[in-house]
């Protein structure tokens, strides 16, 4: 089969022209256009952002624990925002709140998440040899870089980063005298962010069209990974909606710097310098920035739901229970993450009957999320569970998962929002279910492709470590906030001494941060473990997990073009886990059938006697004995 | 479950080719148009929005037919809307152009590309050109002025915060809806420039097809359609 069966198209020709030039350092490391590569830099500038973005939270959970001490210590960092008695400058703390918002959500957990693993399994799994235009992927990394770069130096100048809070808000967004983080700091924030809608758009439409366009032979649309179907929902996502965002941006950069009003409304001339701003709304501006911001939710949360359907098929020997089912959830959840974005908004004014017709779109995803759930749970139900790092990441997600998705049945109804919107509840809910939740998918896919992107492993003692300490320090910090919240206590203060009612608060919030602490060490864990195991790691076999999907069958080296000679051809689902007869507990999707019968059936007994795969020591479990017969009756009945 | 049973060999969808028989390039840019689509709406609803809201001041929404009445070299003529009418119908010429470069690229026909992708470059240009002009005209404004100010002081023409013709909102939307539109039809016109270079030197004769007529002739038309919705907007209703 020629190459040009595969792609269709000219670009084949590209191809062969890469196999044979020389790559220099600048081409290999730098402005590389290999796949595996540009995921690799997305992955490291993610987490260089996830530590800053860590920092920053760990300096104002000191501020909230300890408000009246001295934190003078803070100054060889802080400097000036420090002030001479020791107290740091309210104002920096709502810039610390924001970017530390901005840097989560859209550089970690976009960029960082999406654009690893995306670059990275999409060409692999799918079983093309690079990106659909290597060139437009080079170029998404860079807008991406220079994004980071943008918003790293808004640190450092003297009216301080952007301080609107991530979903800068006009009126404080559009007035650069409103405060000092609206000055400099919200204009470096918006081209910072216009960049990075760039670098959005250019790598969704990557992803879109390589999946759907350079599929290998036999890769029909139901034989894919989830992992992909989720990537490609979300590039979709995000394609239709961060356009939302940048004309959202733009006409916010023109209310800033060039005198329009179409977010301001009764402003008077002296803080605008002559005129009187009248006629905008700045609640247009809500509804721009939520059409973008709810589908970021999903754009954040369904690559970790893609990965961990992956890594618990793989590491529970089993079948994905209904996948099918999954591929109509991601589909529906995707579809409804358009139109539920006045939940962000209920208590803006908005119709009451508009509100109700919000209520009851937020609350029907329910129905696909809990699809999901109990389709992990039943995948995991009896199988060979292997508790690998990944694993227990990605299991630590299914958890968050039902913990955050609860607590948004809350908040999704628009009476009880009155008295919940802008509590710690709502801070502790979208932690838990987007930001902890996704953020133990990306660690789950880091350690589980880890040997794909390195060539080596990680250590599993330390991700064990790294997995108990996180997941103990995450619900440590955000399951008390739900108390704080349902008490009415209000997010983004920047202390709770004013009012003697919130003194009852002080001990929690001092055990909010030690635990939050704790959370950060155990990162450094992780991240000791990462970049030593790229050097000293130990060398991985070619297919370490016993892995169905078409990465694996990938040479060990990189290359630019993934395989030699032909690309593998595919036969079968990507979940032939434990076939009955099958002389090994899985079946690569590029082994043809051999009509042996056994052709996988999710529902077909597992068989004991199914060789499991037992590398490197890994602990093998089987869910206990009486819980299993438990379920057995439940569902009969 | 039927996920391992052999496909059906009907199907487009099976993997090894494209599912609708495109190139990734062309796929790509429908993908982007449509996220193109969703730049533009974003600003029209802002449009709608602002004008909404208008509706309850002392200030109306001025009528497109008594702000667009210019003509070049007609002066102190009432003409509503004949200039920008004028401009439609280069835009969409400058799109039939393109249709028939693209057919001619089908049929490889080196000399007659040329001349359409040369005849569409001239339509694009002349479009901005008149833009320029429009843009001009609206903001030196009329010669009586009219005073929105509080203080009575006689505004002339429009800015991004003052209008002689209504709200200052008006203004604003004027100039970045058809400024970001009048921003694509410059890509374009670049883009064209580009294609139009590379058939003159037989670089698509090289490569066996004109496909990337195709890709440049849907970026253009796309932009012909925004321009549709942003005339209706601005000047009609």
């Amino acid at each position: 089969m020629s190459q040009e069966a595969h792609t269709n198209n000219g670009h084949a020709d590209a191809h062969e022209e890469h196999h044979h030039h020389e790559e220099t350092f600048i081409s290999k490391y730098v402005f590389s256009m290999d796949h595996k590569m540009i995921s690799k830099q997305f992955l490291v500038t993610g987490i260089i952002m996830g530590v800053l973005g860590m920092i920053l939270s760990m300096i104002f959970r000191v501020q909230l624990a300890w408000p009246n001490t001295d934190m003078s210590f803070l100054k060889p960092i802080l400097g000036g925002w420090i002030s001479d008695t020791g107290k740091m400058d309210p104002s920096f703390y709502m810039s610390l709140v924001t970017l530390h918002g901005t840097i989560m959500v859209f550089f970690v957990l976009t960029a960082g998440l999406s654009g690893t693993f995306s670059n990275l399994l999409i060409p692999l799994q799918v079983g093309a040899r690079d990106m659909a235009s290597p060139f437009l992927n080079m170029l998404s990394y860079w807008f991406f870089f220079m994004s980071s770069v943008v918003l790293f130096i808004s640190l450092f100048i003297s009216s301080g980063p952007a301080a609107a809070g991530w979903t800068i808000y006009p009126p404080l967004s559009a007035l650069p005298k409103a405060m000092p983080g609206s000055g400099l700091g919200m204009t470096l924030w918006l081209v910072s962010m216009i960049l990075f809608v760039g670098s959005a758009l250019m790598g969704g439409m990557n992803y879109i069209v390589t999946v759907l366009n350079m599929r290998t032979k036999g890769m029909s649309m139901t034989r894919l990974p989830l992992t992909i179907w989720a990537f490609f929902l979300t590039a979709v996502l995000g394609l239709l909606s961060f356009p939302v965002l940048l004309g959202g941006c733009l006409l916010l950069l023109f209310d800033r710097s060039f005198g329009t009003m179409f977010y301001l409304s009764d402003i008077p001339a002296e803080l605008t310098g002559g005129i009187e701003r009248v006629g905008g709304s700045p609640i247009l501006f809500q509804h721009l920035f939520w059409f973008l911001g709810h589908p970021e939710v999903y754009i954040i949360l369904l690559p970790a739901l893609g990965l961990t359907s992956e890594i618990i098929a793989t590491n529970s020997r089993k079948p994905i229970f209904g996948y099918r089912a999954m591929i109509m959830s991601l589909l529906a959840i995707a579809f409804l993450s358009f139109i539920v974005w006045g939940h962000h908004m209920f208590i803006t004014g908005m119709n009451p009957f508009l509100g109700s017709v919000f209520v009851l779109a937020t609350l029907i995803i329910a129905v696909p999320s809990a699809i999901k759930v109990f389709n992990y749970l039943a995948t995991l139900w009896r199988g060979n569970i292997r508790l690998t790092p990944a694993m227990m990441f990605a299991i630590g997600l299914v958890s968050f998962f039902i913990s955050g998705g609860l607590t948004g049945l809350y908040l999704g109804n628009a009476a009880l929002d009155i008295n919940l919107h802008d509590t710690y509840f709502v801070v502790a809910h979208f932690h838990i279910v987007m930001g902890t939740a996704a953020i133990f998918g990306m660690i789950a896919g880091i350690y589980h492709w880890f040997p794909k992107m390195y060539r080596r492993r990680m250590n599993d003692k330390l991700g064990s470590l790294h997995f108990w300490l996180t997941i103990i320090s995450a619900y440590g910090v955000f399951f008390p906030m739900h108390f704080m919240g349902l008490a009415g206590v209000p997010r983004r203060y920047y202390s709770f001494t004013l009012m003697n009612e919130w003194h009852v608060w002080d001990n929690l919030n001092i055990f909010i941060t030690c635990a939050g602490l704790l959370g950060a060490i155990a990162q450094v864990v992780f991240l000791y473990n990462f970049f030593n195991s790229i050097r000293n790691g130990r060398k991985t076999e070619q297919n370490p997990w016993g892995s169905t999907t078409l990465e694996w069958t990938a040479p060990i080296e990189h290359f630019h073009g993934n395989w030699y000679g032909e690309i593998p051809t595919v036969y079968r689902w990507p979940y032939d886990y434990s076939v009955p007869g099958a002389s090994q507990d899985f079946i690569p999707q590029d082994v043809p059938h051999d009509g042996e019968g056994e052709a996988a059936s999710p529902h077909s007994p597992i068989s004991s006697e199914s060789k499991t795969l037992d590398k490197g020591g890994i602990l093998h479990f089987t869910m206990p004995k009486f819980l299993s017969k438990l379920f057995g009756t439940l569902t009969r009945a | 479950m039927s996920e391992s049973v052999a496909l059906n060999p009907n199907s487009a969808w099976n993997g090894g080719k494209s599912p609708f028989g495109v190139s990734y390039g062309k796929l790509m840019m429908w993908v982007f148009l449509l996220s193109d689509a969703f730049t533009f709406s974003s600003l029209l609803v802002t449009y709608g929005c602002n004008r909404y809201l208008s509706g309850g001041s002392e200030i109306k929404w001025p009528h497109p037919d008594k702000v667009f009445n210019h003509f070049p070299f007609l002066h102190g003529m009432d003409l509503p809307l004949v200039f920008v009418s004028m401009m439609t119908f280069i835009l969409i010429f400058s799109s039939v152009t393109m249709v028939l470069a693209v057919e001619a690229g089908a049929r490889k026909h080196r000399n007659d590309v040329a001349f359409y992708m040369f005849l569409t470059i001239i339509g694009g240009i002349a479009f901005l050109s008149c833009q320029a002009w429009e843009w001009s005209q609206f903001i030196t404004g009329s010669h009586e002025g009219s005073s929105f100010l509080v203080d009575g002081q006689k505004i002339h023409g429009a800015n991004l915060f003052l209008n002689e013709y209504g709200p200052a909102a008006f203004a604003g939307l004027f100039f970045i809806v058809t400024g970001f539109h009048g921003f694509h039809v410059l890509s374009g016109v670049v883009l064209n420039v580009i294609i139009y270079v590379n058939v003159i030197k037989g670089t698509y004769d090289k490569r066996g097809h004109y496909e990337m007529i195709e890709k440049v002739g849907l970026y253009w038309h796309f932009v012909d359609l925004v321009w549709v919705f942003v005339f209706t907007f601005f000047y009609l209703i």
